[in-house]
């Protein structure tokens, strides 16, 4: 949480030494990772009002906010700037907006996690209502009037037993004078203006005119392009290369080795070919003749390596949850329903490229990059310059998607190696095949299950066991085991009322980087658990949306440390929602199936009915209803789009989604066989968002786990065969 | 040296005749609306009007535009402004980054079709990738354009 807090003007401007002062004010936030002060002092410049970080007033009513979180499809920099200006009062017109750049000073500000929403909510109105209040009470003053009198409306202090107004434009010097209030008063949300409403994107215009900024669109003068060409197997090196052929290419001006750097985002190394055009870079690249020193992950087979955690998951594994007595739940047992599901490594594939632009000169160094985490890239900068943080400024530009493949900013550290290298600006860009093959990947997974019936239908015991490489190897030496965040997502809290269960993790060492791909281990733990809970309900002739509702079981509040606590009604609601969206129930045409999934991951409850129809074997999606709780949602349009996306998302690696490996090396490279769902392909998509006045949970992750065991129901509520493996174009259905 | 009209103004583009049009609109040009995806013409990221047709620029040599007019996104106003206007009401973009394409290739086929069907739609845009999966409301945002247009004309 933050706090703004009054300094001593006096004994500011003293340690500063400025001349002249006006509103000098702290700013201090909390950082997750960084324990260097995190103020900042900001004096009044005599034509703007700056009561935070975060908010600039100037004296013709201009007011520039600032997002400190990135832009990638998720809407964050309209919907993190419309709740300062809800509390401000502030008309949404005067607004612009301009991006932080990498600082701990405005907090975390790594945009993943789906929770730039539900970490700044609450300090983004506290900024503006600190603003408000402060021209509030300029404006009494002015008036010599009880500030409790006064309102304020659209940009305007008014003054309700005169109906005087004052344009907050007007009231730039005098407010800056005002003491900044400790508590102020924030709105009842009924009054909100812009929160909980529809907003359109503030880039909107930018966007559909081709003005927007991408981390590619950055030109300097004097600017270099640079591809490298990295080993084809994770963490391989180069043991020659012959550059004669690529130097010979019109455009290309240099060739330079780069090593890899061995920590979580170091650059994987390679040879770099730097040239006056992208074209020629990427041109010189593919002319390099290099011999590889491929490494250990050479042992890398997929079709291997599939079946061996397969294997590891049909036994014993260790034990992360146990409760109760599974075993002698299954020997008391009328069923036992065993399944084994797989799923193979995702990558990303956002539309941009991993790019980054960087300037090193003077013992100073800029970059202009789309980065997800901002202050991670500026960590690793300085350290590779070995140099202060105070002399690397990370710009933020648009991201053209991200998924999490821009958390991590190995391609940031590439393009500063090879600006100092070369002396001059250099754009480093990857091509489509070289963010297929050499990404921070999705994991595959294998994982087996085994419950117990009573004649009843009830079920009695519960064992999940996983194996998949964990994201901790990227971050230290690897065990081969996964970690309690990932189990978390989806296993270890299964959010149905069952006396036994146990949960074990099977061993599965890594051979790629492993990384967050958006929703992560929620994917195969969601598929899986809500795959067979449907294939139980069939063993137990019930049908499922009810038998859903009963194992979800009764309204129950679980207490969790974070302060945002399950509640099983709201899942059972989100579900008993989509069903009568999606006409659950309803008699379907010939061939048609529908099907459910219900989840709970970043905090939100997500619920979604699937309509198909397999018709001479080809599968089409019809229908896809969403349902989300997500507590307060900020802006309902953005939260749709997250959902319509996610529903695209989730059918995309359903459908097509597949990394494989042979003999280490990544056999897709590009958008013909690293399919994505396309325009034909996508169905109607319908979202209901629950109203909610609590506090808001995660919107651009939880619609995505939801779809593809919704999908794989719809299938078999359509032909009576039911499928453990994606993806689905495997099996000819697509 | 290659004379190429794009939006209506008239450059020298002083670039190697095989250099994919995508690569001298934004390197040498210096129009960064042009987005590159896949440089395989798989993605439609990178879509221009070439005499009045939607082709893919990075696999379009310069010397195929070579005394020819070319519309990229920042001619897009002049073509279809109502097109455009929808495209930011309806808020399709949510990344932006496809989005150039995108219209572009709806441009096309709305020139083409003044009233597609939802099977039009399809078949002209679905080589056009977007992954944030705003297909939905592209769909949605060309029927509005549709309307609109035949509307007015009416």
């Amino acid at each position: 949480m933050s706090s703004i807090q009054i300094i001593s003007r006096r004994s500011f401007i003293r340690s500063l030494g400025l001349a002249s002062g006006g509103l000098i004010i702290a700013c201090n936030f909390p950082s997750s990772d960084d324990k260097e002060g995190a103020s900042k002092i900001i004096p009044f410049n005599g034509s703007s009002f700056e009561p935070n970080l975060f908010i600039q007033l100037k004296d013709n009513g201009e007011l520039v906010l600032l997002a400190s979180r990135s832009e990638m499809g998720n809407g964050v920099r309209t919907s993190l700037t419309s709740v300062i200006a809800d509390e401000m009062d502030a008309d949404w017109k005067m607004v612009s907006v301009k991006q932080a750049t990498g600082d701990v000073k405005f907090m975390d500000q790594n945009t993943d996690g789906s929770r730039s929403i539900r970490q700044l909510f609450e300090p983004m109105r506290k900024m503006g209502a600190t603003a408000r209040a402060m021209l509030v009470s300029a404006a009494a003053t002015k008036w010599q009037v009880d500030a409790a009198s006064l309102k304020t409306e659209n940009h305007y202090v008014i003054n309700p037993a005169t109906d005087e107004k004052l344009f907050y434009g007007d009231l730039v010097k005098e407010a800056a004078e005002v003491e900044i209030p400790e508590n102020p008063v924030l709105k009842n949300p009924k009054d909100f203006n812009y929160i909980g409403k529809k907003l359109k994107s503030i880039d909107g215009a930018d966007f559909t005119s081709g003005k927007a900024k991408y981390g590619m669109d950055i030109k300097l003068d004097n600017m270099h392009y640079a591809a490298v060409a990295r080993s084809p197997v994770t963490f391989g090196t180069v043991k020659s290369f012959n550059k004669d052929a690529a130097l010979k290419i019109a455009g290309v001006t240099d060739i330079i080795e780069l090593p890899r750097i061995a920590t979580p985002f170091g650059p994987l190394g390679g040879i770099a070919v730097i040239a006056n055009n992208t074209w020629a870079a990427f041109k010189g690249k593919e002319a390099l003749e290099i011999e590889w020193d491929n490494g250990s992950n050479e042992s890398y087979t997929s079709e291997s390596y599939d079946k061996m955690i397969l294997a590891n998951v049909k036994k014993k594994g260790k034990e992360v949850r146990n409760d109760g007595n599974v075993n002698s739940a299954f020997n008391k047992a009328n069923h036992i329903v065993e399944s084994e599901f797989q799923m193979p490594h995702l990558v990303h594939a956002p539309m941009e490229v991993p790019n980054a632009t960087a300037w090193v000169h003077d013992g100073k160094c800029e970059v202009w990059a789309p980065v997800q985490d901002p202050q991670t890239a500026r960590k690793d900068v300085s350290d590779y310059l070995e140099t202060d943080k105070e002399n690397v400024t990370i710009n933020v530009t648009l991201l053209g998607g991200g998924f999490g493949r821009k958390s991590k900013p190995d391609f940031v550290v590439e393009a500063v190696a090879l600006s100092k290298a070369v002396n001059a600006p250099v754009q480093v860009v990857w091509t489509r095949e070289d963010d297929i093959q050499h990404s921070y990947y999705h994991t595959v997974s294998a994982q087996y299950m085994k419950a117990s019936l009573y004649a009843d239908g009830n079920v009695t015991g519960w064992l999940h066991r996983v194996a998949y490489p964990s994201i901790t190897s990227t971050f230290a030496p690897d065990t081969g085991y996964g970690a309690g965040f990932e189990f978390g997502m989806g296993m270890t809290n299964i959010p149905y009322q069952i006396d036994n269960v146990r949960c074990e993790n099977g061993k599965a060492p890594a051979h790629l980087r492993i990384g967050w791909y958006r929703s992560v281990i929620n994917i195969p733990q969601a598929f899986s658990i809500n795959v067979f809970v449907d294939e139980l309900a069939a063993k137990a002739e019930k049908d499922p949306l009810q038998f859903r509702l009963d194992l979800i079981g009764e309204d129950r509040i679980e207490k969790s440390e974070s302060g945002y606590h399950f509640d099983s009604s709201k899942l059972k609601n989100v579900l008993t929602k989509v069903a009568k969206n999606a006409g659950y129930g309803k008699k379907l045409p010939e061939g048609h199936g529908m099907g459910l999934a219900v989840h709970y991951s970043f905090l939100s409850y997500i619920a979604t009915a699937i309509e198909v129809s397999v018709i001479d074997g080809k599968l089409k999606v019809h229908n896809i209803h969403s349902v989300i709780d997500c507590g307060t949602a900020v802006n309902l349009d953005t939260v749709e789009s997250q959902m319509q996306g996610a529903a695209v998302f989730g059918l995309s690696l359903a459908f097509y989604g597949k990394i494989t490996a042979k003999d280490g090396i990544i056999e897709q490279s590009n958008y013909h066989d690293y399919q994505v769902l396309r325009m034909s392909e996508t169905p109607n998509i319908a979202i209901e968002i629950i109203q909610s006045s609590e506090k808001p949970t995660g919107v651009g992750e939880p619609g995505v786990p939801v779809i593809a065991p919704a999908l794989i129901n719809a299938i078999y509520n359509a032909t009576g065969k039911r499928y453990y493996k994606l993806p689905l174009m495997d099996e000819g259905l697509v | 040296m290659a004379t190429i009209t794009i939006n209506d103004k008239a450059y020298q583009v002083d670039a190697d005749p095989s250099m994919p049009l995508l690569w001298a609109i934004r390197d040498i040009v210096g129009l960064t609306g042009t987005k590159y995806g896949c440089g395989k013409g798989l993605c439609g990221a990178c879509t221009v009007l070439l005499d009045g047709q939607a082709i893919r620029s990075c696999l379009t040599p310069v010397s195929e535009a070579d005394g020819k007019k070319v519309v990229t996104i920042e001619g897009v106003d002049k073509e279809n402004k109502v097109l455009q206007e929808v495209w930011e009401d309806i808020n399709v973009p949510q990344c932006g980054y496809c989005q150039s394409g995108q219209l572009i290739s709806a441009v096309a086929l709305l020139k083409q079709n003044s009233n597609p069907s939802d099977e039009d739609i399809d078949s002209a845009m679905s080589g056009n990738i977007c992954r944030c999966g705003t297909y939905h409301r592209i769909r949605q945002a060309i029927h509005k354009t549709a309307e609109l247009t035949n509307t007015k004309s009416e």
